[in-house]
């Protein structure tokens, strides 16, 4: 094999002279990667072969498993459009259309998967599912990102170097605390503060859930707000502008892509979390525009009847599909939050 | 330079009116946010550490869990995060190295790779929690029955390996993204240098980036671990236990978790108000391991950021 050691790097500037010692020795380490012949010492034990093909193996499975989860989760949920058995209780069309159901006046979208009739109006839950996200994302947009520029642009090194753990620690709680913190105590002072009706609603939920959330926005507006470049802010200053309008003006727009993705991968997290609804919304599928009433969430409603169905049967079979639907939408939502900041990185020319 | 006309001082009051508003407003979302975790924190120590004592950490719930302890939903919880950790750390590590030291960067399939790492981190724990009961349960679980146990119910019922193995793939992501930090920062000229001396790839990666690479690799693994202790969802229909009367250890078997116990005992108790006092000990027991677990990766991960400043890259 020929190896160019001398054939770079004719110049003599120190730099060039710099580059072709380097060049020099990685040369000589791809002769060694590759011709075992000239390779000095022991040669490399047979297993090492073995190992670099299971680590490629485990790589490759990363992507096998996005596939799997999906095709298991779809899987299971298959039989709601072929199975003729589980079309005698319920179509995919008759979950989104309102149905005449006996007893009732009009056609309703009603979620009742265990009564005499099951009624699997799916309408209710995507309902409860927006109501308690919107909540959420109301709150935890403005905390998150109002932290991230406070942190970023006006915070000591020493408050951040406090401020950041603290975040990280809050992300850490798990979301079964929270939950548990929304039921036994924010609840109550929901209740007695506002007067509410019912203890658990979308309001308690949502605003549990954006505890979750927050530091998710947080974490990726400041590493955002942290990646515009210091001459977009120097040229704003000199420009005479006083710097809360360098960061509204300069600073946020040109962050705005990262912020853009911290906002959807906040709203991925609140569209699946699971524990904190299931235990803080009160789990009744009505459909109202109120936010103080309980709700009953996707995530929440495959948590709480999954256990007690008939395996393959059709009430399992539409919990798998509500299981599709979240998967889906989470990883639209995500792909376009990774997509935006792909988009913002090549933008402000920060290596990926 | 010229002279001050009313205009310019209107302007100025302005422009320090408008600081004063942005660092208030924000100053207060950063308070808030912070103040969130105080009172929660508050509140769980307060509320639950008359109960905590060695009795409650050792013995097991009794009484229809209006007393007794969490000694099994301790031991359960252990086990399935060793479980899992067995599972998820050469997964993630092996992964991270594939994407840093042999994949190329701009490839169609490292792409691929990232998007999935990525997207496995935004699935909602519930799917995991469908998938594990759709894939481990129902079809591997099934499966290793037919072949190993003739059609016998052994492994394909919701069970310890079940659960770990779930929240192995939950938090692969974790263990992936912290080992390629670390990998990252690793100067580029201890390879070069162990390349040059004639030891292959994947000696310099074993014996020369990997231990460099190392408190990357606990931060990611004990951060894994936190996950695995306190997420509920993906192990709600893959193994846990609502009550058992006995400690067990084997695989197959299913087994009690100190977050799910916290469910179990927020919303599932005969009796809520009898067993609060227990239910806020629990919670700070959880939460406790949890803020332990995730400060000790904090540390290792900051000891880990200052090694190697000064030495390039």
């Amino acid at each position: 094999m020929e190896v160019p050691l001398r054939s770079s790097g004719q110049g003599d500037s120190l730099l060039s002279a710099k580059r072709r010692a380097h060049e020099r020795v990685t040369a000589a380490a791809r002769v060694g990667a590759s011709n075992p012949a000239r390779r000095l010492g022991k040669p490399a034990p047979r297993w090492h072969a073995v190992a670099e093909v299971a680590i490629r193996i485990m790589a490759l499975s990363v992507i096998a498993a996005v596939l799997l989860i999906f095709a298991f989760v779809a899987k299971e949920a298959l039989p709601l459009l072929f199975s003729k058995s589980i079309h005698q209780e319920v179509t995919l069309g008759k979950m989104f259309t309102a149905q005449a159901w006996p007893g009732y006046d009009s056609a309703e979208h009603i979620w009742q998967p265990v009564s005499e009739i099951p009624k699997y109006g799916i309408w209710p839950l995507i309902l409860g599912t927006l109501k308690v996200s919107i909540v959420a994302m109301l709150v935890a947009v403005p905390l998150g990102v109002g932290a991230a520029v406070y942190v970023s642009q006006y915070a000591s090194r020493r408050t951040r170097e406090i401020v950041k753990p603290m975040i990280e620690l809050l992300a850490g709680v798990p979301s079964v605390v929270l939950g548990f913190f929304a039921l036994m105590v924010m609840a109550s002072w929901f209740q007695s503060l506002l007067g509410l009706e019912s203890r658990l609603n979308a309001l308690v939920a949502g605003v549990a859930l954006s505890f979750a959330v927050v530091p998710l926005i947080f974490t990726i507006s400041e590493e955002a707000l942290g990646a515009v470049p210091r001459s977009y802010i120097e040229a704003s200053t000199a420009l005479g502008a006083a710097r809360w309008q360098t960061i509204v003006r300069v600073l946020v727009p040109a962050a705005s892509p990262g912020i853009a993705a911290a906002v959807a991968l906040g709203l991925g997290r609140a569209v699946g979390e699971t524990m904190i609804v299931l235990m803080a919304s009160g789990n009744a599928a009505i459909t109202s525009a109120s936010f103080v009433e309980s709700v009953r969430t996707l995530s929440a409603t495959i948590a709480a009847e999954l256990a007690e169905v008939v395996f393959g049967g059709a009430h399992y079979t539409v919990l798998f599909f509500l299981g599709t639907v979240l998967f889906v939408t989470t990883f639209v939502i995500n792909f376009l939050g990774d997509y935006a900041i792909g988009r913002m990185k090549k933008r402000l020319g920060v290596a990926a | 330079m010229s002279i001050p006309t009313a205009n310019s001082f209107v302007r100025r009051r302005r422009s320090r009116l408008g600081d004063i508003a942005l660092v208030v407003a924000t100053g207060a979302a950063t308070v808030l946010v912070l103040a969130v975790l105080a009172i929660i924190v508050i509140d769980v120590v307060r509320g639950g550490s008359q109960r905590l004592s060695w009795t409650f950490l050792s013995m097991a719930p009794s009484e229809g869990m209006t007393a007794g302890g969490v000694f099994p939903a301790i031991f359960g919880t252990v086990a399935m995060v060793i479980l899992m950790t067995v599972a998820v750390v050469p997964a993630g590590v092996a992964t991270a190295v594939y994407l840093h030291e042999y994949a190329d960067a701009g490839s169609r399939l490292t792409r691929a790779i990232r998007i999935a790492v990525n997207n496995l981190a935004g699935v909602p724990s519930i799917v995991f929690g469908l998938f594990g009961l759709g894939f481990f349960v129902r079809f591997v679980g099934a499966g290793v029955d037919r072949a190993f146990f003739g059609g016998e119910k052994v492994f394909g019922q919701p069970a310890l390996v079940w659960a770990a193995l779930t929240m192995a793939v939950l938090t692969v992501p974790v263990v992936i993204v912290a080992t390629e930090e670390a990998l990252r920062s690793v100067p580029r000229e201890l390879r070069e240098a162990s390349l040059a001396l004639g030891a292959t790839k994947f000696q310099t990666v074993l014996n020369v980036v990997l231990p460099q690479a190392t408190p990357g690799i606990l931060t990611g693994t004990i951060l894994a671990i936190s996950r695995g202790a306190g997420e509920v969802a993906p192990i709600l229909f893959t193994g846990a236990a609502y009550y058992l009367p006995s400690l067990n250890w084997h695989p197959s078997s299913q087994f009690l978790h100190l977050g799910y116990h916290v469910y179990v005992l927020a919303t599932q108790s005969p009796d809520v108000d009898a067993s609060k006092p227990l239910l806020y000990s629990t919670v700070l027991v959880l939460l406790a391991v949890t803020f332990v677990l995730n400060f000790s990766a904090f540390v290792v991960r900051s000891r880990m950021r200052h090694r190697f400043t000064g030495a390039g890259t």
